[in-house]
């Protein structure tokens, strides 16, 4: 996906991830923030950075991308408008959850780690949401939604998309 | 009609209650409120942890607050029809959400508020909100003590490590008094990993002020300027309300250069995970807040004397750190006085799973298990027998019906080769299936291994294709013993050359699934006797 930008979309790129770097880099421990301001801005972590962070941090590329690949919330792929997190953990399981991945799974047409053909929504499995209380769980962006079905997880959805 | 000042009316913003439309629930209140012409304050409190009432709606009376829950957008303009902002009339009495003054609701009546005093009662991000329901009086006192005198007062109250391992807290702070540097670190872990568990996230976004007064304090007993939580990325609502916590206790001098107008100083800094089951272990959580990938270290050292970039650190789990302000607000006595055996003070208890009544119960150690199920629990949500029980979290043993009236005590749970871990509490109905509760155990720790170690990394993977197996040769007698001996010899490999607590520790849900449940697994019952 990265082969399909514009050369001026390469370059914004770039410029931005400079200034993530130029903004983080002197905090200690200063790659996951650096990589954090990069995927809440861009969307992911592409492969684009490692160079730009090695040089600012004084690591290697190699270590750098054994850092991003270490950690599930890091992206090194681009994904779609909206991320879609099911509640896989044990109080979600014992709620429904699996018949809910099931359906929901076979409602967008995907699976796991895929993203929709209309680049509106990347499903990800996640372990606990912190709303066990009122399982099954599921976020969407930033917004955790409880007691779920597949019906509610639609209707989320598609009111998403229509934004 | 009501008269006078603005009626109070509080609806809760933690996240729990937004995920059930608390949001949507406040903006009707207020448009109705708008439209018919009265005037409210609307306040964002945090959760009273009821979760299966969300969102739970609360007026103020001149005799304490008056509860309505659960209330959808549709329920509001009725709610208004009936008078509930006048809510002592007959009117609102009446109403069929009307659950009466909150403070009598006897599922909060019958806890014990200590880490939790405030939560749902104040604005979490109101600093004088705090003071008022007596925040920083614990720091208060502790600017008057030694440092010695603090790690002292800790360690009489008998606290220990509520992120699971319940290692005595002020005993660690001892260590890192001791431990000679100039550069000393207070790191909250923040993690929050297991399923079922709540509480961290409660006091980060219902009462941030306590965790930010404890790590104050703990910085001041061990001799450290700074502070980090290490906060999940799966948390974005906490993140907004810390850093906005913060922020104001900065802003109020309870932070920065000089707290509260003494020597100390005490800055804190929020840092964000990113999703790694294995950073809430210690040593990988500090090996991922300096810049690296996850990976567990050897202990010795231990953090309290080379920690954080090698520095002398503590690292305690929020609810140790919460706990901390009322300790030295009340006494270590006062604290020690709750609990049983060597299990002092409160465990705030999080309902979770198939349960009707989930949320938040802190109570004094002792209660049992049953108590937590049926008296505040009220059984399962699909109204089907309780079969299996975790307590734990994913690391945590399954429990089965003859073992719930063992009392939430550390030595009692591991009387019975079980966990309190964080004091999540996981309910299933009859229709579980143990066979693939053990495989999932294994998944679990296959997908969250850091990889450092054979057993961890590779006997996950093996584990969770031995109970394939041992599901597929159900019919063949000689196989399938094999494999059940398989997994025993596997899960003592795994206990045994596991670097930390994630492989270490994978047995207790599959072993214990495995001896309490070996009918799911087909193991008949004179087999499972002799096991
Ligand atoms: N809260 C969660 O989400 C979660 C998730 C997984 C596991 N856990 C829990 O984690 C536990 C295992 O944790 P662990 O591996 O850190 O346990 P541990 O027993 O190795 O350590 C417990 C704590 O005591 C400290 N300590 C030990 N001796 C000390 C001394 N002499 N001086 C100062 N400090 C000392 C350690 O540094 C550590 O902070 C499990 O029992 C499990 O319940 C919790
Ligand atoms: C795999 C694993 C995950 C852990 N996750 C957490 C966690 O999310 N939160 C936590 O407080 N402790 C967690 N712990 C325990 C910590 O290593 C450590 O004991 C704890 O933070 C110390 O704080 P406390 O003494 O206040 O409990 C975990 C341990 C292991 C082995
Ligand atoms: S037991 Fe697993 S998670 Fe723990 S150090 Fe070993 S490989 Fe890493
Ligand atoms: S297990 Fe799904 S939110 Fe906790």
């Amino acid at each position: 996906m990265v082969a399909d930008l514009t050369t001026q979309e390469k370059l914004d790129m770039a410029s931005k991830i400079d200034a993530h770097i130029a903004k983080h880099q002197h905090m200690p421990g200063a790659l996951l923030p650096i990589l954090h301001a990069i995927q809440d801005d861009i969307g992911w972590v592409p492969e684009a950075c490692y160079l730009p962070i090695s040089k600012a941090l004084a690591l290697s590329i190699a270590e750098v991308h054994g850092v991003v690949t270490f950690y599930h919330h890091f992206h090194t792929h681009p994904v779609g408008k909206h991320v879609l997190q099911i509640c896989r953990a044990e109080s979600c399981q014992a709620m429904g959850s699996e018949k809910l991945e099931t359906n929901v799974k076979a409602a967008l047409g995907i699976d796991y780690h895929e993203t929709t053909q209309d680049g509106a929504v990347t499903l990800l499995p996640v372990y606990c949401l912190g709303n066990c209380a009122c399982s099954p769980n599921v976020m969407l962006g930033d917004d955790v939604y409880g007691r779920m079905t597949a019906d509610k997880v639609a209707a989320i959805v598609a009111e998403a998309r229509a934004t | 009609m009501v008269t006078g000042f603005p009626i109070k009316i509080f609806v809760p913003r933690d996240s729990t209650a937004l995920s059930l439309g608390a949001d949507s629930t406040a903006k009707a209140i207020q448009a109705e409120a708008d439209k018919r012409g009265i005037e409210i304050e609307l306040v964002r409190n945090g959760s009273r942890g009821l979760f299966w009432l969300e969102p739970f709606v609360e007026v103020a009376t001149s005799q304490g607050r008056v509860a309505f829950a659960p209330v959808q957008p549709k329920d509001v303009s009725g709610l208004f029809d009936a008078d509930f902002l006048n809510n002592l009339t007959s009117n609102a009495k009446a109403h069929p959400l009307n659950l009466g003054f909150t403070e009598e609701i006897s599922w909060l009546k019958k806890q014990q508020r200590l880490t939790f005093a405030r939560s749902g009662i104040t604005n979490p991000v109101c600093l004088d909100d705090y003071i008022a329901h007596d925040g920083y009086k614990g720091l208060k006192n502790a600017l008057k003590m030694t440092s010695a005198e603090i790690v002292k007062a800790v360690t009489e109250s008998g606290l220990r490590g509520r992120g699971g391992a319940a290692f005595p807290t002020g005993i660690k702070w001892n260590t890192v008094l001791g431990a000679i540097g100039e550069q000393k670190y207070i790191v909250c872990n923040a993690d929050e990993g297991d399923s079922g568990t709540y509480s961290d996230r409660m006091i980060m976004e219902d009462d941030p002020f306590v965790l930010i007064e404890g790590m104050t304090i703990a910085g001041i007993a061990v001799g450290a300027n700074q502070g980090y939580i290490y906060l999940r990325s799966e948390y974005p609502h906490a993140l907004k309300t810390l850093n906005e916590a913060i922020a104001k206790a900065e802003q109020a001098g309870y932070l920065g250069h000089h707290i509260c107008g003494s020597g100390h100083a005490f800055n804190l800094e929020v840092r964000r995970a990113a999703g790694a089951y294995i950073c809430g272990e210690e040593t990988s959580l500090l090996e991922s807040l300096e810049g690296k990938r996850g990976q567990v270290r050897f202990k010795p050292p231990l953090p309290a004397i080379e920690g954080l970039f090698g520095k002398p650190t503590v690292v305690n789990n929020v609810i140790s750190l919460a706990t901390i302000p009322i300790i030295l607000d009340k006494g270590a006595a006062y604290y020690q006085n709750y609990g049983m055996g060597r299990s002092r003070g409160t465990l705030p208890i999080q309902l979770a799973g198939n349960i009707k009544q989930t949320g938040l119960v802190e109570l004094a150690f002792g209660a049992t298990l049953r108590e937590l199920l049926y008296d505040f629990g009220g059984g399962s949500a699909t109204g089907r027998p309780i079969r299996a029980v975790q307590v734990g979290g994913p690391l945590g043993a399954f429990l089965p019906e003859s073992q719930f009236d063992t009392p939430l005590d550390y030595e009692e749970f591991s009387k019975i080769w079980a966990v309190l871990g964080h004091g999540g509490i996981v309910a299933f109905d009859d229709s579980v299936d143990m066979s693939k509760m053990a495989r999932y155990a294994f998944e679990f720790c296959a997908i969250e291994s850091c990889g450092k170690c054979t057993p961890c990394r590779i006997g996950s993977t093996r584990g969770a294709e031995v109970i394939d197996r041992i599901i597929a040769n159900k019919g063949n007698a000689k196989e399938h013993d094999k494999q059940v001996q398989l997994v025993r010899d596997l899960s003592d490999t795994m206990i045994n050359g596991s670097l930390c607590a994630l492989g270490g520790m994978t047995p207790y849900p599959v072993l214990s699934a495995i001896n309490h449940f070996g009918e799911d697994f087909g193991i008949e019952s004179a087999k499972k006797a002799a096991a």
